[in-house]
């Protein structure tokens, strides 16, 4: 018994048994399909919760939600955003400065977490780059222009979410 | 005189034709080797550059070319700058004796096959003396490696080699060629199958290329012996170790699968159907299969460890070349099958 397992495994390994299996499995997946995702052209579906570029929203009627609380500048562990407001000529507080600098921030989420009007948000947006110092700031304006930008899409992913939380 | 200039002006010609074939090879199997690699890794490999990335290599050299070549302060100049041109020289000369076709050679020479095994000897000067001069501990690993490696499985190749000289009688590639007339069952793999498959084994481990790859061990030396050159330094190795599979491929159609004949000889209705192919289709048909099995074994095989390397040529190679040189002599001599 002993002697015919030895003489099978002289004959596997001579006949390189276990070397032409090793080649039919790559051979097989030779042929099989590809998982590769082209990149710019397809891309991967995101999560609705995806933590992207940041943006800031408007009501409906075009008023920005911000009211200035402050709330996302005390929990945002980075300290990556600025904020100094007074008051509107018709009274209601508003912010005069509102900056994030996007090298500080970690993309916890904590400011759109802790926003009451659900005015800072991360949008699923991550495709962006900096081409010069101080394009890492995103001020007021840019904030808001992304929010106007991607409204469809931020109330989409909201909507889809809603129902979790 | 103006006759002597001629012939010298049409060899030169020749060569040159042979050398830019040799380098587009070597180029587009940079590209077939990604491409088929990621293929047997679910990917798809580089499709980028040009229409399914047919300018990479393009891209690649011209990359290569215009990068900066660095010179280790402490290496030895000389040596450094001469390795890479001891790597490409041989596994070019080697070309001179090979037969493209029926009278399509450089060299016709009746030592053709001594020849190869020098010039595929030398091959691993480069290697040793890129590892000397580069006064780097990797690149002297790699070489020791290389060295050692390659003169193991010089020999039970050398061994594979006497074989086919038994059985065509003749050192002359054209002759081997010719030796194998008469359609697939002629071919010297039917006789010579264990020798195929040591002469190829040992041809891999020759160019140093996976699964025997230790000289560069990327996961090991970095990139063994070749671990300072950059630039167009390197790519010259790397021109050298594609040339040198393509020799060696070329080498196992020609010895054992019958160069540039048709694998239809003989057999009724296909033989006139395909008469009109030239012999170099044949050729390179056979060539591409041996380069594929190249990149089929880098996918699918993990480097070997050292010590299973040397076990594996000294152990198994050379005593089975031995015993199947034995029995081919008692074929010959009770002149067995079709063959002698």
């Amino acid at each position: 018994m002993k002697a015919l397992a030895r003489l099978k495994h002289y004959f596997k390994s001579f006949l390189l048994w276990e070397l032409i299996l090793g080649l039919k499995l790559t051979g097989r997946h030779f042929f099989s399909q590809k998982v590769t995702i082209q990149y710019p052209e397809e891309k991967t579906p995101y999560s609705s919760r995806f933590r992207g570029i940041h943006a800031l929203r408007r009501y409906p009627n075009g008023e920005e939600r911000c009211i200035a609380c402050k709330l996302c500048e005390a929990v945002c562990p980075a300290l990556a955003i600025t904020i100094e407001a007074k008051p509107r000529e018709d009274g209601s507080r508003r912010t005069t400065l509102y900056e994030i600098d996007l090298f500080k921030c970690i993309y916890c989420g904590f400011c759109e977490e802790s926003c009451p009007v659900d005015a800072i948000i991360e949008t699923g947006f991550s495709e962006y780059h900096f081409e010069k110092r101080g394009e890492n700031i995103l001020t007021k304006e840019k904030l808001l222009a992304i929010g106007d930008k991607y409204e469809p899409q931020i109330a989409k992913d909201r909507a889809d979410d809603a129902k979790y939380r | 005189m103006l006759d002597t200039l001629l012939i010298l002006g049409l060899i030169i010609l020749k060569v040159v034709a042979v050398i830019v074939a040799l380098f587009l090879i070597a180029a587009y199997l940079t590209l077939a080797e990604r491409r088929i690699v990621g293929f047997m890794q679910d990917r798809i490999g580089p499709n980028r550059v040009g229409p399914f990335g047919l300018l990479q290599p393009l891209a690649d050299g011209l990359k290569l070319l215009f990068k900066e070549i660095i010179m280790p302060t402490r290496a030895n100049h000389y040596l450094f700058i001469i390795a890479p041109i001891l790597a490409i020289g041989p596994a070019l000369a080697a070309w001179a004796v090979i037969p493209f076709d029926q009278g399509m050679v450089l060299a016709n020479i009746n030592v053709g096959l001594l020849y190869l095994l020098a010039m595929t000897s030398l091959a691993v000067y480069g290697i040793v003396i890129a590892g000397w001069a580069s006064n780097s501990k990797y690149a002297f690993l790699g070489a020791l490696r290389s060295a050692a490696q390659i003169i193991s499985y010089e020999i039970a190749m050398g061994f594979a080699l006497v074989g086919v000289l038994m059985a065509a009688k003749s050192m002359n590639l054209t002759d081997i060629v010719l030796a194998q007339r008469g359609g697939i069952l002629h071919w010297f793999c039917v006789p010579l199958m264990p020798l195929l498959v040591v002469y190829w084994i040992s041809a891999v481990a020759e160019t140093n290329r996976l699964p025997f790859d230790v000289a560069e061990g990327e996961s090991e030396i970095v990139a063994g012996f070749h671990v300072e050159y950059s630039g167009i330094a390197f790519a010259i190795f790397f021109l050298a170790e594609y040339t040198n599979m393509t020799l060696v491929s070329t080498l196992a159609s020609i010895m054992f699968l019958g160069g540039w004949l048709s694998p239809f000889q003989g057999i009724p209705y296909l033989e006139s159907l395909f008469k009109g192919v030239p012999g170099i289709v044949w050729l390179m048909l056979k060539v591409s299969v041996f380069l594929f099995i190249f990149l089929w074994f880098r996918a699918t095989f993990p480097r070997y460890r050292y010590d299973q390397i040397m076990r594996l040529g000294w152990k198994v190679f050379i005593p089975l070349t031995l015993i199947w040189i034995v029995v081919l002599g008692i074929m010959i001599k009770a002149k067995v099958g079709p063959w002698f």
